[in-house]
């Protein structure tokens, strides 16, 4: 005796978050009525474990159903086929585009591309998520690089217009793109300790502020500039003899950085030049983060003060960015 | 040329990808209706295409108009090799038919394909142009308006009921045809699909002029079947029950006064023709035909006891109704809810059952052979009617089921007096009321009354002075398939109640099949009838509402469900218990026997507790009213002593027992009460019911989450008892109750209403049970305080609340007949009446009418109900909710006749759809469960598509009346039909009342507006 078949249709379809939930974390449908028995379901209403997994089932069932659904976010709201609530709509839809830090890092600025596709079992692995987990979150980025490529206007918008998603959640998707597109470095062993966040903010710097026009060559004039800044540190940190002595050295780094912007292949580099030349040095110092910002601001603001420094407006704009990123990735 | 159709494509999308190679389609759409086909332009390399059509016109008689979908197909346009078929949408334009339903159908609609499934969407408007007819020979019936509902359709008034209505038409099932053989399954589907639209069509016609023959305007109750019999064909069957209704002006409120005023009729009732000897029909000469034993719940008498018909107004009567009926005419009523004061008396259900062997019908226009079935079956209810002393038959259904070239027909219906008031022609408006509240029965008791004279009662009964009014009888149990009167006075709340049953059968050919399985109808139909008795008095309750009992035949065995939503009425004694006795006093099991007893006795007091029975006992001791028959026998349960007693009477009639003995004399019966003892009560916060209305439920709330379930077993275990299969049954249907109750734990506090199962059995192992029901919130506390509240108060409040909203219903009965004998027979019958079942002349009956055997039944039918008053606006309620970017109409659906919370405006036409859905890749759908879950899914849909194009906003009185679903896994294939009805309608919160009569206005104009759903 066997149940051959077994389905529950709701006009208004039924979902339940957990479950959703773990479908999404690519639960098969008996580890998942495992974790709803832990979780004590079981007591509500007298269920017993035939319920759980008939119900279990269903959703999966329906899940599956809506997925080509959400691969359009915007058909959900005008499709036909199943009647859902819209703000259940919008809680499918942005658990569905919701990702998890440590895969995506693993991700971070590596081609989306079938290549990448194969190696998710080992990232599966690595970070401990299912590789349908993985599939899903992977196709998803994948999805929203295509859809975007092409469009023009700003990319955080055309996101959230397209996709249907949260502020957050488009903004967390726009740095994806951003660094699968730019291809940033992200994998070497010195930028093991950033997290996703950190790089989703630096993302976020680099497209609201170099994303449109080109940076320009600023190594001019830098020699001069050092010399300004120096002094008016002076006194206004304990550090300031080991500041001293790496200050050429620093500076150096970031006039680096800058003149490799304008070269594409080395803008891959970015991050690891950052580290590299600014925050591995300062670490070795012992600076806090508090001297490193004071070292910053000053550094940027005694550009203005060298008169033969033409390059304000960039310099501005680039330092801008780089202090904001150096802050944040500076930590531990 | 009596009508224009006009039709035009407005755009697609979502269409599928067409073209492999440039992942895109070039659609054009098929237009076509009868035998005129148009075409759009193509529009390429598009899978949201804009067609925006000129109109095409098609003129057409109105005859074509009824019958005829208009079909519009989508197709990609290739150019070298035939055009590929995305999907088809059917639309039935027989809502546009009629001018105060739809004007227009416009909207978004699912295209879909009997192999895909939904592929993309188009938009499409259709509008009819009518011109008047005034032939008087014409076919069509345009303008009859059809309602699914059961009782009288909220914003209308019946000003007649004209009654019962039938029609069959029968063709040649597509499938079966040769040409089946070398064409594709798509095309088979279409051509079946195509076919069951257009009989419908044709029925709905045929029906329509009957009605205008009777001089009404409307069928209400409308329920259509097929019946597929494969080889020997198909046949599309529907009966009704024919009105004249007036819309009320939507927004005044209705006043009682009306509500009595216009009341004129007369009776077509029957009491007329002799039983007559139902085989005798030649035409059935060529075809096995057996039927059962008659078996009346719930009083008895059909062996022609001519005493109790004897009284000499009685007599009369007959002779003067005699007159006005044809012989064909019967006095059934479709509706299972009626206007308070309109049922005097219920009698109990009466059914027929017959077994038939199905043989090719030779001349699809003259159906004859299923015509005498049924009419041999209604001639059956109608006497047996007239044996509970009653003249019409309430809450009338029909239903057949079929395996292989055997098929049982049934029907079944709740005997009933109805008031002579209400059939008197020329009423008067002068007084109504007073005359209502002289009448020796009071409404919140009057129906349970015994109808028949108690001192020619054919069967012993448990009659006793009603415990209302104490001036009537009244019998112990009421069994109806009506739903509970909304004036009756009931305690604590109901529940469902099921009796479930499997019995084995040799597989057999031919007639000897025929004659195994009616042997075993009566046995099945008893013991169904003991599970119910049983769990009734369990769960301390006396009377059963919308009873229903399927008998569902397959190869190797008969399955029989019956449900009921079980009651206390105030009005009928308390309930005995249940007796356990071994089979001698003295039996040594005697301490397992008391323990069993205990358990029994413990659920009872639990049930008493969980559905808050606690009639108000006190009270009418203190009053002290007389009880000439002291029931001593209401307490036995308690008493050992008198077991033995009630023992020797076992044997003649069970059925009828206060204090209910079951005997414990092997494992069967322990199994049997074990059985008993295993329905779990719903976890808290649930109650279920099969009816519209749950007793002691008044207070919705605006939660509605309206399901269907299909769940099939496949028995591996070879050799099974009828024991293991009751069990395997059992628990089927109970754990889909639990997984219900598990799914909907967020509504709670909810009731499931309008539970209702349908079991069939597919295939030799398989046994498949379909569910459809109704999950709705109500406000916990508020039932609480109402509950707290005395019943009797409760009733009548309720009572007074309903004729206010309900009021104008003065239905009557019949036009013609003049009515006082009318009235004088119910004056007799006004005496009591009765519930009990006459088992004593059963065994009799069995083996003197083994040939022709005839079996009744009985069957639940939906009933109406009113809207409770408080909730938040449907309306209201979407707009607030809908962000911009949606532009998907909300589409509510239910299977009872309401909304909670809400107030029907406006019915907007009939909702009939027919689908056939088919894969051959199965395993990649997600096997069979994939399957159909997105079938279903796809159904709900396209009803909501239509319901939306008609400018609506929600499905009342839905029902899914067939699910025929067949599989092939080793060829990775699958079959499904699914056949769906509704009343389509625009409703408006109730919080909306002091604007309501603009925008029951507005709606009515504008509502029927395109939702432009673009």
């Amino acid at each position: 005796m066997s149940v051959e078949l077994d389905v529950f249709v709701g006009n208004t379809t039924i979902m339940d978050e957990e479950v959703y939930q773990l479908w999404l974390d690519g639960y098969t449908v008996n580890d998942a009525v495992k974790v709803r028995m832990e979780g004590g379901v079981m007591d509500e209403c007298e269920a017993s474990k035939d319920v759980l997994l008939s119900d279990t089932m269903d959703q999966y069932r329906t899940f599956q159903m809506c997925e080509r659904l959400l691969h359009s976010p915007a058909k959900l709201a005008n499709q036909l086929l199943f009647q859902i609530p819209p703000h259940r709509q919008i809680m499918l839809i942005e658990r569905y585009y919701a990702f998890d830090d440590t895969f995506v890092r693993e991700v971070l600025g590596k081609k989306l591309s079938k290549g990448t596709k194969k190696d998710l079992d080992d990232i599966s692995a690595k970070t401990s998520v299912t590789l349908k987990s993985c599939r899903r979150q992977f196709d998803n980025f994948k999805r929203v690089f295509k859809v975007v490529e092409e469009l023009k206007g700003p990319l955080v918008e055309n996101i959230r217009q397209h996709f249907l998603l949260s502020d957050k959640l488009a903004r967390d998707y726009a740095a994806i793109v951003f660094f699968a597109n730019n291809r940033f470095e992200t994998g070497k062993r010195k930028l093991q300790y950033l997290s996703f966040q950190d790089f989703a903010f630096c993302a976020g710097q680099l497209i609201s502020n170099w994303t449109v026009g080109a940076v320009d060559n600023m190594v001019e004039d830098m020699d001069e500039h050092a010399f300004q800044t120096l002094p008016s540190l002076r006194g206004k940190t304990k550090v300031f003899i080991e500041m001293e002595g790496s200050f050429k050295n620093l500076s150096r780094g970031l006039i680096n950085i800058a003149a490799k912007l304008t070269n594409t292949k080395d803008v891959r580099d970015f991050f690891i030049d950052l580290v590299e030349k600014f925050i591995e040095p300062c670490r070795s110092d012992r600076w806090s983060a508090a001297d490193m910002k004071l070292y910053l601001t000053h550094y940027t603001n005694s550009a203005h003060i060298l008169d033969t420094f033409k390059h304000q407006v960039v310099w501005d704009r680039y330092m801008g960015v780089v202090k904001s990123c150096i802050f944040k990735m500076y930590h531990d | 040329m009596p009508g224009k159709l006009k039709a035009k494509i407005v755009a697609g999308r979502h269409l599928p990808v067409m073209d492999r190679a440039s992942d895109l389609t070039d659609a054009f759409v098929e237009v076509k209706f009868g035998n005129t086909t148009f075409k759009t332009d193509v529009c390429p390399k598009s899978l949201n295409p804009q067609w925006n059509s000129e109109w095409f016109k098609f003129e057409v008689d109105d005859e074509d108009l009824q019958d005829e979908p208009l079909q519009i197909t989508v197709l990609d346009h290739d150019t070298y090799s035939a055009n590929d078929a995305i999907g088809k949408v059917y639309i039935d334009i027989d809502p546009l038919l009629y001018s105060e339903a739809a004007s227009v159908i416009s909207g978004w609609f699912p295209i879909y394909d009997t192999i895909h499934g939904i592929r993309g969407e188009i938009n499409v408007i259709v509008k009819v142009e009518l011109f008047n007819d005034l032939n008087r020979f014409r076919q069509s019936s345009c303008g009859v308006k059809f309602f699914c509902t059961t009782c009288i359709p909220q914003c209308y008034r019946a000003t007649l009921v004209h009654g019962f209505v039938e029609e069959l038409v029968v063709n040649e099932d597509p499938e079966y045809q040769w040409i089946d053989r070398i064409r594709t399954p798509r095309a088979s589907n279409e051509a079946r699909q195509r076919l069951i639209s257009l009989m419908s069509g044709e029925l709905q016609r045929k029906i329509g002029l009957k009605v205008l023959e009777m001089g009404g305007n409307a069928v209400v109750g409308y329920l259509q079947c097929f019946d597929l019999e494969g080889e020997s064909g198909l046949v599309v069957r529907a009966i009704g029950t024919a009105c004249t209704l007036d819309k009320l002006s939507s927004g005044s409120a209705p006043n009682t006064n009306t509500h009595m005023s216009p009341l004129a009729h007369g009776c077509r009732s029957t009491h007329n023709s002799p039983v007559h000897s139902v085989c005798s029909s030649q035409r059935l000469s060529q075809n096995f035909s057996v039927s059962v034993p008659t078996l009346i719940f719930t009083g008895m008498g059909s062996g022609g006891s001519a005493g109790k018909e004897a009284g000499p107004l009685r007599t009369l009567l007959r002779q003067q109704t005699q007159t006005a009926l044809e012989q064909r005419e019967f006095p059934f009523f479709t509706l299972t809810s009626f206007p308070p004061g309109f049922l005097l008396h219920v009698g109990g259900v009466v059914s027929a059952r017959s077994v038939k062997l199905l043989d090719r019908i030779h001349n699809p226009d003259e159906p004859e052979t299923r015509d005498a079935w049924w009419e041999e079956i209604r001639q059956e209810i109608k006497s047996h009617a007239r044996a509970l002393g009653c003249h019409a038959v309430v809450g009338y259904s029909e239903s057949t089921s079929i395996c292989e070239e055997v098929c049982i027909l049934s029907a079944s219906g709740t005997a009933a007096i109805l008031n002579p008031r209400y059939m008197r022609e020329g009423c008067l408006d002068i007084g109504c009321t007073d005359h209502r509240f002289e009448e020796p029965s009071p409404p919140n008791c009057g129906f349970c009354h015994i109808p028949y004279d108690e001192l020619n009662m054919p069967f012993p009964a448990q009659l006793t002075y009603c415990y209302h009014c104490r001036r009537q009888k009244v019998p112990d149990v009421l069994f109806t398939t009506i739903d509970l009167p909304s004036e009756a006075a009931v305690a604590g709340k109901g529940c469902l109640i099921q009796a479930r049953l499997c019995r084995l059968k040799k597989k057999a050919q031919g007639e000897a099949n025929a004659t195994a399985i009616s042997n075993l109808l009566p046995f099945m139909e008893y013991e169904l009838h003991t599970q119910l008795m049983n769990k009734l008095k369990l769960r301390s309750m006396n009377a059963l509402f919308g009873l229903h009992i399927q008998i569902s035949v397959g190869e190797n065995m008969l399955l029989g469900l019956a449900s009921a939503t079980g009651v206390y009425l105030t009005a009928l004694p308390a309930p005995g218990g249940i007796q356990i006795a071994g089979k001698t006093p003295g039996d040594l099991s005697s301490e397992h026997i008391s323990s069993i007893q205990k358990r029994i006795n413990d659920t009872i007091a639990v049930n008493k507790e969980l559905y808050q029975i606690n009639p108000p006992e006190l009270a009418e001791e203190g009053v002290g009213s007389p009880i000439p028959e002291p029931r001593h026998r209401s307490r036995l349960f308690r008493s050992h002593s008198e077991s033995s007693d009630e023992l020797s009477e076992l044997d003649l009639s069970h059925g009828k027992k206060d204090a209910f003995v079951l005997e414990i004399d092997d494992t069967d019966a322990v199994e049997d009460i074990h059985s008993l003892l295993i329905d779990a009560p719903p976890p808290t916060g649930f109650y279920s019911c099969n009816t519209e209305n749950m007793p002691g439920i008044s207070n919705w709330t605006s939660g509605v989450q309206m399901f269907t379930s299909v769940r099939v077993l496949r028995l591996s275990n070879a050799n099974l008892t009828n024991q293991g299969l009751n069990k395997i049954f059992t628990d089927l249907c109970e754990n889909l109750l639990k997984s219900f109750y598990f799914k909907l734990r967020s509504m709670i506090p909810c009731c499931l209403c309008h539970l209702n199962f349908t079991v069939a059995v597919p295939e030799e192992e398989l046994i498949q049970v379909t569910v459809t029901a109704v999950a709705m919130t109500y406000d916990k506390e508020q039932t609480q305080e109402k509950t707290a509240e005395k019943p009797i108060n409760k009733g009548q409040s309720l009572w007074s609340l309903e004729a206010e909203e309900q009021l104008q219903f003065p239905l009557e009965l019949c036009a013609d007949s003049s009515s006082s004998n009318i009235q004088t027979a119910s004056k007799i019958s006004g005496i009591i009446n009765s519930a009990s079942v006459d088992y004593g002349s059963f065994a009799d009956r069995c083996s003197t009418w083994l040939e022709l055997l005839r079996l009744k039944a009985h069957t639940i039918r939906r009933g109406s109900v009113k809207t409770s008053r408080r909730t938040q606006s449907l309306r209201s309620h979407i707009r607030a909710h809908t962000p911009p970017c949606i532009s998907v109409t909300v589409v509510k659906m239910t299977p009872l006749s309401f909304l909670p919370g809400t107030r029907i405006i406006k019915y907007l036409g009939i909702i009939n759809m027919f689908f056939i859905r088919e894969t051959t890749s199965l395993r990649e759908e997600g096997g069979v469960s994939g399957f159909l879950h997105s079938f279903i899914a796809e159904v709900f849909a396209m009803v909501r598509a239509h319901v939306a194009a008609l400018g609506g906003n929600a499905v009342v009185s839905y029902s899914m009346k067939e699910c025929v679903f067949m599989e092939n896994p080793n060829k990775n294939q699958a079959q499904c039909l699914i056949n769906v009805s509704g009343d389509a309608v625009i409703c408006i919160s109730e919080t909306d009342q002091e604007s309501s009569a603009s925008t029951a206005n507005t709606g009515q104009t504008g509502g029927s507006e395109t939702d432009g759903a673009t």
